[in-house]
């Protein structure tokens, strides 16, 4: 199927839903294009039920008028003809020319089967969203051993517990209300293990006086953890995850201001599950597919670079929401709706609206301020290197363990590329989302500089696709079959930080 | 009665819209699957169908993302051994 419309809209979580709704009211005509099945992304995943298709659980999911609003909306323009929706689609491809933009998505189904759908686009809103970010440590490739946004897919989408006795490592907000989902769906938390110490968040009250809503909310899942009784460790992190077939036990321990182990504080947990996140990586494939620049933060998270419409290096694209910068869902909702006026103002359509407009940035400017203070209180600590052994796996895919890594730093590696030409670590199925991050670090430790970790995120072919289709291709002008390795595209100038040299 | 599909042969209950892995998940079962180099056992990890570690058979065809794959009644699962392409007679 091939469609035409002045935006295409990926991803409809919180800044793709606030993009699509107000592009298409500003009168564009408008694609959404969305992996899952049903609005809402993973910040609003809630079961796939024709009946309760929009309805989401209160107890567990949070601004859910903000979501009824936007889908109820978004259903309107549908109705009236200035929306497609396109959900169950996955992008493999995306690329930005001068007559426009052209998104290329699969369903996932059987070999064989598996249809294509293109959209041709005047200009393309990348709402990709973002992704946990794990960290290895001996035993994590145990079953029982899953992400924190994986632990909270299956209770929000699916309302299934992951377990019996469920422990949370890691940093960030995110620990906190995963856990209290948990517990208000009856299930038991073993333990909250916050590697972040709270008194870090001294230095940034002025950042926190300006979002009173999200000191509440905060307070009210440490209150539901009170009221269960869980014990909150901060300063510690999992050490090691213990079993055969699956995770019986894990060990924890605290850390020191220097970010090491300190001696004699490790603790057994008993527990089935370990759900582990240490922030977010942004989803920037089909960013780095169009040569959109990138920039990266003194904490290395790496970002999409936007101006201040919302609009990328790339004069057709767009981006909103966590690829701009790790921030949360009000921050995304009102990126998209910055980002969704933009673009019918620039097809010029739409009313002009400076006043809403300057409302809205404002707002945003409050939202970046409390982001970028939570982004320099929840860091990695950067202890995982020193719990590394030889067997422990790094590249989940491959199976690639730390003394194959260490083995191909030791042949002069010094970037995630050369490391997996050498120990095939990031070569497999996930295409190194799971280890890049992990693999990137240990490289420019051995090399003693700082860590390229775009590259990591320079992934041509963004779903798994059948090869029968590249060979039937037909693309116009512009749009190469396989999208050139932005990395030595001219988007990413001498001046980039991250090109490499 | 709640619906049904077979994982290595027993019967696996399932709610309407569940995913295969969410439906193992709520039955207990975390193992999915065998890895090809090391043949240790591996489960639901990122949830999303990111990481690719739930891959399972599902009536016949390796490769397939439990998480992604909503359950079906009558659906064959089958923990995947290595590659899951042995048929292949690689």
């Amino acid at each position: 199927m091939t469609l035409e419309a002045d935006v295409c809209v990926v991803g409809a979580g919180p800044a793709g839903l606030a993009a699509a709704v107000h592009a298409g009211e500003g009168g564009a005509s408008v694609a959404l294009v969305d992996s899952a099945a049903t609005m809402g992304g993973q910040y609003w995943r809630h079961p796939r039920s024709p009946d309760r298709d929009l309805v989401l659980d209160r107890d567990l999911h949070h601004d859910v008028a903000v979501f009824t609003r936007l889908s109820g909306r978004a259903a309107a323009l549908v109705r009236q003809g200035a929306l497609t929706y396109l959900p169950g689609q996955h992008v493999w491809t995306f690329s930005a020319a001068g007559d426009g933009c052209l998104v290329r998505a699969l369903c996932d189904g059987l070999p064989g089967q598996a249809a294509e759908t293109v959209v041709r686009a005047r200009l393309a809103i990348l709402a990709t969203g973002a992704m946990d970010r794990p960290l290895p440590f001996p035993g994590w490739d145990l079953p029982g051993v899953l992400t924190v946004g994986g632990l909270q897919s299956l209770l929000k989408g699916h309302g299934v517990l992951a377990g019996q006795r469920i422990l949370l490592s890691g940093t960030g907000p995110l620990l906190l209300s995963a856990a209290a989902g948990v517990l208000a769906r009856g299930g038991t938390v073993a333990g909250v293990l916050e590697s972040a110490r709270q008194r870090r968040w001294v230095r940034h009250l002025p950042a926190l006086a300006r979002v009173p809503e999200k000191l509440a909310e905060g307070a009210g899942y440490a209150a539901v953890l009170a009221r269960h009784r869980v014990t909150v460790r901060t300063g510690a992190m999992v050490t090691a995850a213990h079993g055969e077939d699956r995770v019986r036990s894990v060990t924890s321990a605290l850390i020191t201001r220097d970010g090491r182990i300190e001696a004699g504080s490790q603790r057994r947990h008993e527990a089935d599950v370990l759900a582990v996140g240490w922030g977010f990586t942004p989803r920037l494939e089909l960013h780095t597919a169009a040569g959109c620049a990138l920039t990266a933060d003194a904490h290395g998270n790496v970002s999409v670079t936007v101006d201040d419409d919302q609009f990328t290096s790339c004069p057709a694209v767009l981006s909103a929401g966590e690829p701009t910068g790790i921030g949360g869902a009000s921050l995304a909702v009102v990126e998209g709706q910055i980002a969704g006026i933009a673009a019918a103002r620039r097809l010029g359509r739409g009313r002009p609206e400076p006043r809403e407009l300057a409302a809205l940035k404002r707002r945003r400017g409050r939202l970046r301020a409390f982001a970028a203070a939570l982004a320099s209180v929840y860091t990695d600590p950067g202890v995982w290197p020193g719990l590394l052994t030889d067997d422990t796996v790094i590249c989940r895919c491959e199976e690639v363990t730390y003394a194959e890594v260490k083995q191909a730093l030791e042949l002069g590696a010094g970037d995630v590329r050369t490391v997996k030409l050498l120990s095939r670590a990031g070569m497999g199925w996930c295409q190194g989302r799971i280890c890049g991050y992990a693999v990137g670090c240990l490289a420019s430790r051995r090399r003693g500089g700082t860590t390229d970790l775009a590259a990591a995120l320079r992934i041509p072919i963004a779903a798994p696709l059948p090869l029968g289709l590249l060979a039937a291709a037909e693309l116009p002008d512009g749009h190469g079959g396989v999208p050139p390795d932005p990395g030595r595209d001219e988007a990413a100038g001498p001046d980039d930080p991250l090109s490499a040299p | 009665m709640m619906p049904t599909f077979s994982f290595d042969g027993d019967p696996v209950p399932f709610e309407d819209g569940q995913s295969v892995a969410a439906a193992l998940t709520a039955s207990g079962v975390t193992s999915l699957r065998r890895t090809r180099r090391r043949n240790r056992p591996r489960g639901l990890f990122c949830g999303i169908g990111i990481c690719f570690d739930c891959l399972v058979r599902i009536d016949g065809a390796a490769n397939r993302r439990a998480c992604l794959v909503t359950a079906d009644q009558g659906m064959v699962v089958q923990t995947q051994d290595g590659t899951g392409l042995d048929d292949l007679g690689g």
